[in-house]
């Protein structure tokens, strides 16, 4: 069970919002000061992606992100509900999410954008879980706390 | 916004200083300044990252989107930044090898390679 849940509409706005509350929840939880920078952009990165998908895929219902603190890690998942074609699962690239949005070059700068959001959590985050399902996909990242 | 601009020219150059928080929320604001300052004829731009607390891959994305557009007219877009943490996600992208980056707004002004 996470220790703190947010679910925010799918609003570039509110990445800020979840960027912030997941420093606080990953300080309290024990992860290294010299770490939150890290935090902070990954689950950025993981949030926006997800409004991206939301909107170009008219999906309006909130993101989900869970905060879990366990014995030795802290981790984040941040859950969107646009649903892939054919339950495909993929490891660390981005599904063929279908192009439902009428302005297709929209939807392309979108999922590029996602994609280098990847990019970029993959590149910071040594424990790194991209699952795509029927329902909706889910980013988990991971990192060690230090006991108290 | 959580993001300021401001400009001023410095001999042909315009230096675009901007503060704050560069995210998906406030990274369009930045792209229509460049693209308002290569339609009103600047190509020659230096983007100062000092103030900036944070960049995300939207915030790459429109300085790309910049440098593409100066690019068209054989204009460039220099950065300004020391911080690491900013550093940090130019070097995980490998942007670092794209975009000039400079130490101080007077060493970027007077770059010409």
């Amino acid at each position: 069970m996470p220790t703190v849940e947010l679910l925010f509409s799918a609003l570039p706005e509110h990445v800020r919002t979840a960027r912030l509350v997941a420093a606080a929840v990953a300080r309290r939880a024990g992860v290294d000061e010299a770490v939150l920078d890290e935090v902070r952009l990954a689950v950025g990165e993981a949030c926006s992606r997800a409004v991206g998908l939301h909107r170009s895929s008219g999906v309006d219902t909130p993101v989900r992100v869970l905060l879990t603190e366990d014995e030795k890690k802290f981790s984040i998942s941040v859950g969107d509900e646009v649903p892939v074609d054919g339950a495909a699962v993929q490891a660390a690239v981005p599904s063929a999410r279908p192009e439902s949005s009428p302005d297709e070059a929209e939807t392309t700068e979108a999922e590029d954008e996602g994609q280098m959001g990847l990019a970029v959590i993959s590149g910071l985050v040594d424990d790194v879980e991209v699952i795509d399902g029927e329902n909706g996909g889910l980013i988990r990242m991971t990192w060690p706390t230090t006991a108290p | 916004m959580d993001l300021s601009l401001s400009t001023r020219t410095v001999g042909d150059r315009t230096v675009v200083e901007v503060g704050g928080e560069i995210d998906v929320y406030t990274a369009p604001k930045l792209r229509e300044q460049l693209v308002e300052l290569v339609n009103d004829g600047s190509y020659h731009l230096v983007v100062d990252m000092e103030g900036v607390d944070f960049l995300d891959s939207t915030g790459l994305g429109v300085l790309v989107g910049g440098l593409k557009r100066v690019r068209a007219h054989e204009g460039s877009l220099r950065l300004v930044c020391n911080q690491e943490r900013i550093l940090k996600i130019f070097r995980i992208t490998g942007l670092t090898k794209v975009f000039p980056i400079h130490t101080s707004v007077d060493e970027a002004v007077a770059a010409t390679d």
